[in-house]
């Protein structure tokens, strides 16, 4: 079972919530495209166009890359996905110490119990 | 709808769970049935420490394990694989020590991007809740820590990350 944190779960419904940038996400799936190109096809400022982008950017929708002047803008899912896997990649390091941690403990509470009997 | 990731049920075992809590945060959670004193020795003592840090399933052995358990005091894992000439350290300081309920360090292998690791044991009932919270300099550095595939476990840098990935690969699959 492989899910997103809460937090950008939160973020991605955020930024769904608007039909403009819903519709960037559509476009961004046929293509990459810069801001400019968005800002044109949506009838929009630059400004504007920023805007909905930065929120999309923040919930790891899109993600953008500048080179040059132009800005392009594309598609995050792919980052998103390494994001999740690494999460339980961590997830199973930790449970596999913890595992290992259990048996430390329960040794502990044997010999502490047997310490007790003595005292 | 629980957004963390969790472990598959299993009666025998604890849940662990990890999230990313925010830009710059990662949370692993953890129950042990002990009283928290015990867990926090578990934490402190190398003697104890290096018996669960380094499962045998990493396929890493220590090759010392130090420990200064104190405000200012420093810690520093040395791990040997049988694939690799070098041997791997991990090392940094105690920023807070709070016997049994509390422990705050650094991790500084990595330079500067390194994360400041805070431990909370909180006892209730005779059960210890443990909470793991990495807190990264920046967003960017959790997302290069990310990017670099690496989790901070030894094992990955070599084959047995294959394994794990085609495990990975399997349940995701499923799911």
């Amino acid at each position: 079972m492989v899910q997103f944190s809460r937090t950008r779960l939160d973020a991605s419904f955020a930024a769904l919530s608007d039909a403009t940038r819903r519709g960037v996400l559509e476009q961004l799936g046929r293509a990459d495209a810069s801001i400019t190109d968005l800002a044109e096809k949506f009838h929009m400022t630059l400004t504007g166009m920023k805007k909905h982008v930065g929120v999309l950017e923040q919930a790891g929708l899109v993600t953008t890359e500048k080179v040059g002047r132009v800005r392009t803008c594309k598609l995050g899912q792919r980052r998103l996905e390494e994001e999740v896997a690494w999460i339980e990649r961590y997830r199973q390091l930790w449970a596999s110490r913890f595992d290992e941690l259990d048996k430390v403990v329960e040794e502990l509470k044997r010999k502490e119990k047997v310490d007790g009997r003595k005292n | 709808m629980d957004a963390r990731i969790e472990s598959e049920p299993n009666p025998l075992k604890n849940l662990t769970t990890a999230e990313r809590k925010s830009e710059r945060e990662l949370l692993v959670t953890r129950t042990f049935n002990a009283p928290a004193r015990i867990v926090f020795d578990a934490w402190t003592k190398p003697e104890l420490l290096l018996r669960w840090w380094a499962p045998k399933s990493f396929g890493v052995s220590f090759l010392s394990c130090e420990l200064d358990v104190r405000v200012g005091g420093k810690y520093r894992f040395v791990f040997a694989h049988p694939a690799s000439e070098q041997p791997m350290a991990f090392f940094g300081r105690y920023l807070e020590v709070t016997p049994h309920s509390r422990l705050v360090w650094t991790n500084e292998e990595g330079g500067d991007g390194g994360a400041v690791t805070t431990v909370t044991f909180a006892e209730k009932d005779g059960k210890t809740l443990l909470v793991m919270h990495d807190l990264y300099p920046s967003k960017e550095a959790l997302d290069d820590a990310i990017a670099s595939g690496s989790t901070g476990g030894t094992w990955e840098t070599f084959e047995q990350l294959d394994v794990l990935l085609v495990d990975l690969g399997a349940s995701v699959g499923r799911s």
